[in-house]
């Protein structure tokens, strides 16, 4: 993020980092108004995120951004005060609108060029939404821009100036304002700076600056951080009192704000005040009190507040994206990403030795109710509570990848001109931040396949009487310690013979294959397939599903179709929820340690004597509660033996798989039930099939932890392997 | 590893693969270990060893001597495990033992006779001749697999 050591750097990098998080206020906003909120706050908080985002880009001089999001938040405003009332087109504009502002976010993070085409046409759309009056107000930005920008102390001089000579003697066509301002602690906490402030009043005319410091606790009193003074403003000026307020617009809510006056010399209350509080005139009255050494010059007002200033920069920074986000939001601290990542891995090795110490321990042969053991025991609990807090810092929901989607299917359903509907589920389900990155990707090529081949074309699904809009529908879930998720269409599932005939002719399986239905879903996820007949601009590429899949699984996840003709289609993913720790079952098979994903085994068997029968040569099944399983000896499948050992009374694990198929797995005796940190295996040597990853057993060898339905539909029956084989082929030209 | 400098100095690291006399660029070894048993991967090419635990991640190893098509000698106690670093990844290469460090300059390197025919030329960067006994540079980064041929 920031790896300069320049300051502004920095804090530019929490200003992308901010933008983030109010984009997808935005996004999330945008969404609700558009699901028929009537609530003012959704549209509040809209304004404000765009608003926000202006702000900081104009105290970094990204005047692209500038430029696009205050004529957006120009739009949004008319929205706010209810004189537009978006309607669907309009909402979509606003979408589109949203979706550029992202793009020059990332623009201007990465200084890459700036698409100011889009940038222009996209405004004249939402400026016609104005209608007349909406074009011509290109020189906000510029006011604004100051705003920002400064946080010094030469405002000293500015005060002096605009004080100095009183203002007596003004026109009396002007107005005369009191204006009393008293900033609250959370106005420094956002990076505001009173000055600025005063600095702009002054700009609108004869203004005298006074400061009320009545309620100065004494200094051993005194919080550093809270703010004690006030400022009171006579202000003589022609402008009136909306264009005073603009100046407080970025404020609002931080300060208590009282405007007052308007014609005459003397104050006037009226009742328009927005944050007005008794104690204010009162307040105000009395005159600056000189003989407070702090007062005695007009830089003494300005240097007090200092103070909080001073001691406030640090949680502006850190704080501001989400105060502004989400008013009294849970406090929340920013971590490098690093630091978390050397904590997961001592936590593994914690994990690691534990291990260790407790089979030394064992061998040590102590009773288990030695007070070693029993310590042992609470140590164990402990390390298991200290991971799962270390996992749940990485874990974030999939919230914002959801919403990465929602753009997806916006932008391609208008690419080949269907009508698409997103709907989400189970946003708020976590899952490790380094899945969630990964997983952008493939999802978002597999949304742009539903969009383009899963769905029919709009005139299509009138003909069959289906909606006019077809549903993506994006769910998340955790299901057995994976996460689960969904991308569905309604739309008309595989053509289950066409995806045949088009392996058959790219030579990927033989003629005369007898597939069934699963296996030819599976056929999409061949390297070099693709059945799109035309190759659109989003996809049919031909490289697609089978780069889905491969980094679904190196994710440690699988994938699986599920269609239904005339329905639509899902696929499903299931991922590890972390990537880090695994609940494990250690096994042994000939001679080797092999670890397996506790939750897939359902239960241990012994064989019988006519437990096992042989379907055909090589294929065996083993009776099992009334129904038959396949049985598939590991040592073999793995090439550390030959024969297959199903001597009555081996040992025989009984694994479910994701779609709920049961397996038997032969293995030579069950050692322990532990928990394993994943050590992933480094892509850059052999890749073994069925192999998900790596631990360190507590003897300090290395166990390899299998992905059992990984092992099975790899080299499980005969077809299985004529798949294999041809993917292997594949993927050696 | 620049092949340009004259009379750069240059240190080998000898060893044994099968009773020949090989050498890598001391540069790129990163630490010598002794012999552990390797915990096997399934199906992978004969030159993989397997894998070992390198104070915590998993290394990978391979049989130097297979991976040079030179008859495999039973391993032992002897053994060794050559740690090198190519390219950020680091990789163990199981040989018969280690002999010694030389220091030469790179005018004493020869290139290999170009013999196409033999596959293991191609990993013979060079060869140079210390106490009347030839050695053969391994070229490391033919010696060690890239992930993208190897990876099915």
């Amino acid at each position: 993020m920031s790896d300069q050591n320049d300051p502004m750097a920095e804090i530019r990098a929490s200003f992308f980092i901010e933008c983030e998080e109010l984009m997808e206020a935005l996004q999330d906003g945008l969404q609700e108004l558009d699901d028929g909120s009537e609530d003012p706050e959704t549209i509040n908080v809209v304004f404000r995120a765009v608003h926000s985002i202006k702000g900081g880009a104009g105290a970094f001089g990204l005047e692209a951004l500038v430029r696009f999001a205050h004529r957006y938040e120009t739009v949004l405003d008319e929205v706010r005060n209810g004189s537009l009332h978006p309607d669907s087109e309009a909402m979509k504009l606003f979408f589109l609108a949203a979706d550029h502002l992202s793009d020059l976010i990332r623009a201007c993070r990465d200084e890459t060029e700036i698409n100011e085409s889009t940038s222009d046409e996209l405004l004249e759309r939402l400026d016609a939404l104005l209608g007349e009056e909406g074009g011509a107000e290109e020189i906000a930005p510029e006011e604004f821009e100051v705003q920002g920008l400064s946080l010094s102390l030469d405002l000293d001089l500015d005060l002096d100036t605009a004080t100095g000579d009183d203002g007596g003697d003004e026109a009396e066509s002007t107005a005369l304002y009191t204006i009393r301002f008293k900033p609250e602690q959370e106005l420094f906490a956002t990076g505001n700076e009173p000055a600025m402030l005063l600095r702009n009043l002054c700009d609108l005319g004869e203004a005298r600056v006074r400061c009320a410091f009545g309620d100065l606790p004494s200094l051993q009193d005194l919080a550093p951080e809270t703010p004690y003074v006030e400022w009171i403003v006579e202000l003589r000026t022609d402008a009136a009192e909306p264009e005073i307020r603009d100046i407080f617009e970025f404020v609002d809510g931080l300060c208590e704000l009282e405007i007052t006056g308007g014609t005459s010399p003397l104050p006037e209350p009226q009742a328009e005040a927005e944050a007005a509080t008794e104690p204010a005139l009162p307040e105000a009255a009395p005159p600056p009190p000189e003989p407070d050494p702090v007062a005695t010059t007009d830089t003494g007002a300005t240097i007090l507040p200092m103070g909080p200033r001073d001691a406030a920069p640090e949680p502006a920074r850190e704080g501001e994206g989400e105060r502004k986000a989400t008013p009294a939001a849970k406090s929340v601290v920013r971590v490098d990403l690093e630091r978390i990542e050397r904590l997961v891995n001592l936590v593994g090795e914690l994990v690691i030795n534990q291990a260790m110490l407790s089979q030394s321990l064992d061998e040590a042969g102590l009773s288990p109710h030695s007070d070693a053991m029993n310590g042992l025991e609470e140590f164990q609990r402990l390390t298991r509570d200290i991971q799962d807090s270390v996992m749940m810092i990485r874990a974030q929901p999939v919230k914002s990848l959801f919403q990465r989607m929602s753009r997806i299917v916006r932008e391609s359903s208008a690419a080949v001109d269907k009508e698409v509907r997103l709907i989400t589920e189970g946003e708020a389900t976590e899952v490790d931040k380094t899945v969630i990155e990964r997983l952008a990707d493939p999802l978002t090529h597999m949304i742009r396949n539903a969009v383009d081949h899963g769905l029919e074309a709009t005139e299509r699904r009138e003909e069959i009487g289906k909606s006019r809009a077809g549903t993506v529908t994006l769910t998340a879930a955790h299901r057995s310690g994976r996460v689960i998720i969904e991308v569905a269409d309604d739309g008309a599932g595989i053509n289950r013979k066409r995806v045949q005939e088009i392996a058959v002719t790219k030579g990927l399986i033989p003629a005369d294959a007898q597939l069934s239905d699963g296996e030819i879903d599976n056929l999409l996820f061949l390297p070099g397939f693709s059945t799109a007949k035309q190759v659109s601009n989003l996809s049919g590429r031909g490289v697609g599903m089978d780069v889905v899949k491969t980094s679904i699984q190196s994710l440690g996840g699988r994938i699986t179709i599920n269609s239904e003709p005339g329905k639509g289609t899902t696929f499903s993913i299931s991922l590890p929820l972390t990537l880090a720790v695994l609940d494990g079952m250690v096994v042994n098979v000939a001679n080797e340690t092999l670890v397996l994903p506790l939750n897939v085994v359902v239960e241990t068997l012994s064989l019988g004597t006519d437990d096992v029968q042989m379907l055909r040569p090589g294929n065996y099944v083993v009776r099992w509660r009334g129904g038959f399983v396949p049985l598939y000896d590991l040592g073999v499948m793995l090439g550390y033996r030959s024969h297959r050992q199903t001597d009555p009374g081996s040992i025989v694990l009984l694994i479910v798989l994701e779609d709920g198929s049961r397996a038997a797995l032969v293995i030579d005796g069950i050692q322990d039930q532990r928990q394993v940190v994943i050590k992933g295996l480094d892509d850059s040597f052999y890749r073994a099939p069925g192999i998900a990853a790596a631990t360190i057993l507590g003897d300090g060898q290395i166990a390899l932890i299998l992905d059992p339905a990984d092992v099975i539909s790899g080299m499980g029956h005969i077809r299985g392997t004529d798949l294999m084989l041809s993917e292997r082929k594949i993927a050696n030209e | 590893m620049s092949e340009q400098g004259q009379n750069k100095d240059l240190e080998l690291l000898t060893f044994r693969v099968a009773d020949q006399e090989y050498s890598l660029d001391i540069m790129s070894v990163r630490e010598i270990r002794g012999w552990t048993r390797t915990t096997p991967m399934p199906h992978a090419p004969d030159y993989m060893r397997g894998v070992i635990n390198l104070r915590g991640t998993v290394l990978p190893v391979m049989d130097l001597a297979r991976r040079l098509n030179l008859p495999s000698q039973e391993t032992n106690e002897r053994n060794v495990i050559i740690v090198v670093k190519l390219a950020g990844t680091l990789t163990g290469l199981l040989v018969d033992a280690v002999s010694d460090i030389v220091a030469i300059t790179e005018d004493d390197l020869q290139p290999p006779p170009d013999i196409s025919s033999d596959p293991q030329m191609s990993v013979v960067r060079s060869l140079t001749v210390i106490d009347d006994q030839m050695i053969r540079v391994l070229d490391l980064a033919a010696v060690v697999p890239v992930s993208s041929d190897e990876a099915a």
